[in-house]
């Protein structure tokens, strides 16, 4: 019990805030209306995703000073984890793009920002498949990403904020918390923020282990 | 020897190399002209977007072509011995230096025959100057740490496309951004935000460069 709390915190909190998120009260705001209970599971993915890739840059550092092979799985599996919850992010911010902008995909800094951020993350995938040799692998790839990983920075948030955005927070739109992230929706939407990262990191250890093992199979061992 | 020297002493390696066989700068140039007559016939007039747009996207594709031999051209055997004798912080930094300069070079002979006969007028003639100045700085800094990347990948032609373009996306759209208000003849102080994002990116771009480089280095 003393190693899952952590596992077990962040599916109880992802279950509060389905269950909150669906039956809870939210204020009646023209154009969302009930779509507003999509930033539940919209934003924290993009939480969940910016940790990810943050701890994989930590453990790309960590490896070019260390060497050891752990800190590259660690590395490449936060990538992975990332890109699903890239896709996930995508996916329910164009299902509601298309309910209050009118569009799956329209032309705003942010939507092309996070897919162009996907798509070095997914160059980062292809260079490992290029390479064949384990350890050269490993110390290119962590080069890569930590050379990707400010320019993921600027494009993901100093560009957004150059020009107008229909998101809030850009180009003079107020943020959330300018008008309706107030009362109870802040008690669902902060919880869940802490919930999907938890679970991020949970599948990441998961996809960890599995590699580990595949790796530990592979090797010729004594 | 130190660093500066070092430095100093390697682009002119660099020059010199080019210069005696002047293979890699005629083969583009003929590139960038040819690309230009291409667009030319194909589009004849274009409407200011569409001209700006082009004009970056053989930029683009021109400085890829011409960066991406960088690390490529020299024998390992050779590389072995600069290893030697000089830091890595020394080569990657003349490196990024002589493709400045190459690419400085490059883009003017570029701008100017797109300009003369891809003819459309510009608001602020200077201030475009600059944009194309800047973005072939940025793309010289970051092409430059990619190339040595997929230089030791061993597979330089289309990895080198597909590891540098996310990354060089972000420095595009500032670009033509900078470049539009330059066409349209936008007042100067509405640019400054632009011009200040590109020189952070290359800033972080050419620490990050020199940080990694000595990893890359070390086989």
């Amino acid at each position: 019990m003393k190693q899952y709390w952590w596992k077990v915190l962040g599916a109880a909190i992802v279950l509060y805030s389905i269950i909150g998120g669906f039956l809870g009260d939210v204020p009646a705001l023209p154009i969302l209306h009930e779509s507003i209970r999509v930033v539940y599971f919209h934003v924290p993915m993009w939480f969940a995703m910016l940790l990810m890739y943050l701890l994989s840059v930590v453990y790309s550092i960590r490896y070019l000073s260390s060497g050891k092979t752990r800190d590259d799985f660690i590395a490449v599996e936060s990538v992975n984890v990332g890109l699903i919850f890239c896709l996930f992010g995508l996916i329910s911010g164009m299902l509601w793009a298309n309910i209050t902008w009118g569009d799956p995909w329209p032309n705003d800094p942010k939507l092309n920002s996070a897919a162009i951020a996907s798509l070095m993350y997914l160059a980062y995938v292809v260079l490992r498949n290029a390479l064949d040799e384990e350890q050269k692998r490993a110390k290119i790839s962590a080069i890569y990403n930590i050379f990707a990983f400010p320019i993921m920075l600027v494009l993901l948030f100093i560009l957004p904020r150059l020009t107008d955005s229909l998101h809030p927070g850009n180009g003079g739109n107020p943020g959330f918390s300018g008008y309706d992230m107030s009362g109870e929706m802040k008690y669902i939407f902060r919880p869940a923020i802490v919930g999907w990262m938890l679970i991020g990191i949970w599948l990441m250890s998961i996809r960890l282990r599995i590699r580990t093992l595949e790796y530990q199979q592979n090797e010729p061992g004594p | 020897m130190t660093l500066f020297a070092q430095v100093r002493q390697l682009v002119y390696k660099e020059i010199v190399l080019e210069w005696r066989s002047k293979y890699a700068l005629n083969g583009i140039l003929l590139y960038v002209v040819s690309t230009v007559f291409v667009c030319y016939q194909a589009f004849r007039s274009v409407e200011g977007v569409v001209w700006n747009a082009l004009f970056w996207i053989i930029l683009l594709f021109a400085s890829i072509n011409a960066i991406s031999k960088s690390f490529v051209q020299e024998s390992k055997g050779r590389q072995l011995y600069y290893y030697s004798i000089v830091s890595a912080q020394a080569i990657i930094l003349s490196k990024i230096i002589y493709n400045v300069l190459l690419l400085l070079l490059l883009s003017l002979i570029a701008f100017f025959v797109y300009a003369v006969i891809f003819k459309n007028p510009l608001g602020d003639p200077l201030l475009y100057l600059l944009a194309v100045l800047m973005g072939s700085i940025s793309f010289a800094t970051v092409f430059t740490m990619i190339s040595s990347i997929s230089a030791k990948a061993n597979n330089s032609g289309t990895l080198m496309a597909i590891l540098s373009f996310p990354i060089i996306i972000p420095l595009l759209i500032v670009l033509i951004k900078l470049s539009k208000n330059a066409m349209d003849g936008l007042d100067r102080g509405v640019s400054l935000d632009e011009i200040m994002v590109l020189f952070a990116i290359n800033a972080a771009v050419i620490a990050v460069s020199l940080l990694l480089f000595p990893y890359i280095w070390r086989d």
